[in-house]
């Protein structure tokens, strides 16, 4: 159980500093998994940060299984952390990183070789110095250290960075999994469909702003139609002129009229369809896609490339 | 305000409650981080080739004064006087990077969420750097000795032995008070370049700078004993101060350049950001 209460953070001393964090609040339960989904810039890693206590609060509280963190009496036991797996002596061996914090929570050295194993990184791999690490292979480590205590919580910021595809998958059944045996899953990223694959509850911030939240259920439920066309245009004006209202999504429409219906009016108009289904999840990617485009304008500096890369 | 609501977990066919009702783990001992953290200082290239440094550097010492050292007879002081000088390089360097690395390295990400409490990995690594700062004195003597036995069956001569215990502990003692220093450095800057320029800057650039100054103005070298600890501590190299006034001295330069900086290094460390 994770418990976020009214938690800012201001950068800069007097009021016009700027507010990274404006009184988050929202709970991860345990048995669930929990995505914190914002575009780049949105305050997600400095949520995480003052949740794990490396970044102080300006106000508002986080407690890990009721306690703050700095009261955890052994917290790698009890909560699982990744925020960046590139912050590693590069000089250290990737086994030895393992048995370091092995030590750290008093763990049974056998431990560290069974965190290899589940993460696949080989002997040879795990001899090697973090210096000569791939981007996933740093990225399974961090996810070795975050497990190695067997914690009932994991904290994970933007946990998928840097793993090929079947990376991607191994981690997320890995993570329902953990969640299922009752283990409670809090991880960030700014797309959309590696929160929605994997996520029973999402949390949206943007802005520092907590802007929606609830079971993933909930957010994508669309009543509404997604409709393409080889001429949207046309398909558009159809449906207008039968009374139904339309907004472009992605390259096809949203419609407020029925599945019924706009196959009717399309046919109608003679347009052929080239997909036609409710429009489950394209309120929140639209959403999500506004949010985005409202912190590129507002943002100076360029924080709107790097999220594209990763 | 803004709060999200989420429905509470509904018992889920399957859902398994592995994680609820552990018993707390117990707290982690500070014996514990002062092992771990002793072992980061060696476990890494750089860290391991720092270690192994103190031996090789003691050893070119004591070379260099069997091949160039005066005729006069062969003088354990010689031999200590040599290892001393690149340990009270190396120590300090030692000591700035095992703090500065956290920051550097961004080591402290994993460190300070394994172990919450700054004061208490911090705390750690000081014992950890004076505890190698001793040990690395007492290697450093070690091959001084063995010098200069051998200097002194290759020319065939009894050596002199003419160091005193009360000597070897002062000289410890200024050695160990370097380290802390560097320490203190690492402290205030955690910054591994930064530190280590800075510390190079106050050990000789600064010593050169207060010598030269009171050279030339008296009331400095009047005021110089109290607020230089770089004098201070070196003439720990040569004694344990003999009278009350440099014992008095000594402790106020290094409440100046030691204690009030490393306690300003500290609160400072305990608010800033890990990232
Ligand atoms: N030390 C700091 N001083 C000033 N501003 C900061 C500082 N640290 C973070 N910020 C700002 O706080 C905001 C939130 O940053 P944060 O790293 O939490 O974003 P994020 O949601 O994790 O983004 P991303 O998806 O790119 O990782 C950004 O505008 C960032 O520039
Ligand atoms: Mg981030």
């Amino acid at each position: 159980m994770i418990e976020l209460t009214e938690l800012t953070k201001r950068y800069g001393r007097d009021s016009r500093g700027h507010l990274a964090v404006d009184h988050v609040s929202f709970t991860a339960r345990p048995g669930r998994v929990t995505g914190f989904l914002g575009p780049n810039g949105a305050g997600k890693s400095t949520s995480l940060r003052i949740l794990t206590g490396l970044t102080p609060p300006t106000s508002g509280t986080a407690t890990i299984l009721g306690r703050r963190y700095r009261d955890l009496p052994n917290p790698g036991r009890e909560v699982g952390v990744l925020l960046d797996a590139s912050a590693q002596h590069v000089g250290r061996t990737g086994r030895e990183i393992l048995r370091v914090a092995a030590q750290t929570m008093r763990l049974p050295g056998g431990r560290v070789q069974e965190m290899l194993d589940l993460v696949g990184l080989t002997e040879a791999e795990s001899a090697r110095r973090v210096r000569d690490y791939s981007l996933g292979m740093r990225q399974r480590l961090g996810l070795a250290a975050a497990l190695l205590g067997d914690p009932a919580v994991l904290v994970l910021d933007e946990p998928a960075n840097g793993l090929d595809p079947a990376g991607i998958r191994w981690m997320r059944d890995l993570l329902r999994d953990y969640a299922r045996r009752g283990g409670t899953v809090l991880l960030s990223s700014h797309l959309l469909h590696e929160i929605e694959v994997v996520a029973d509850d999402i949390v949206v911030i943007g802005q520092g702003r907590i802007v929606a939240g609830g079971t993933k259920e909930e957010l994508l439920a669309d009543e509404r139609t997604f409709v393409r066309a080889t001429d949207s245009v046309a398909l558009a004006a159809a449906l207008l002129a039968d009374g139904h209202s339309t907004e472009p999504v992605a390259d096809g429409l949203c419609t407020d009229a029925d599945l019924a219906t706009t196959g009717q009016v399309a046919h109608r108009a003679r347009l052929p369809l080239v997909e036609l289904r409710r429009a489950d999840g394209a309120g929140l990617e639209e959403m999500f896609l506004r949010l985005t485009a409202d912190t590129q304008r507002e943002t100076t500096h360029p924080t709107s490339g790097e999220g594209a890369a990763a | 305000m803004t709060t999200s609501t989420i429905s509470p977990a509904s018992a889920r066919p399957g859902v398994g409650d592995v994680y609820s009702d552990r018993p707390a783990p117990s707290t982690i001992g500070f014996d514990r981080v002062v092992g771990v953290e002793l072992r980061k200082m060696f476990d890494t290239r750089s860290g391991w080739w720092l270690m192994a440094a103190v031996v090789i550097l003691s050893v070119l010492a004591s070379g260099a004064v069997m091949l160039w050292g005066s005729d006069a007879g062969v003088h354990y002081s010689d031999f200590g006087q040599a290892v001393g000088i690149p340990m009270a390089v190396i120590l300090p360097v030692i000591a700035i990077l095992s703090v500065t690395s956290e920051w550097s390295q961004r080591t402290g990400l994993a460190t300070f969420t394994l172990v919450p409490h700054r004061g208490r990995v911090i705390a750690a690594k000081l014992v950890d750097v004076v505890a190698v700062g001793v040990l690395g004195m007492l290697v450093a003597f070690a091959i001084g000795a063995l010098g200069t036995v051998l200097a002194g069956a290759a020319h065939g001569v009894t050596p002199t032995w003419d160091v005193g215990l009360d000597q070897f502990a002062s000289i410890i003692v200024g050695n160990v008070l370097g380290v802390l220093v560097g320490f203190t450095i690492g402290v205030l800057l955690r910054n591994s370049a930064g530190a280590l320029v800075t510390y190079l800057v106050y050990a000789y650039v600064l010593a050169g700078v207060t010598f030269a100054l009171a050279a030339a103005q008296t009331w400095f070298a009047d005021l110089e004993p109290w607020i230089d600890f770089n004098l201070t501590q070196g003439n720990l190299f040569t004694g344990f101060p003999d009278t009350g006034e440099a014992w008095a001295q000594l402790g106020v330069s290094g409440l100046i350049w030691l204690v009030l900086p490393l306690a300003f290094g500290l609160v400072r460390v305990g608010r800033a950001e890990v990232k």
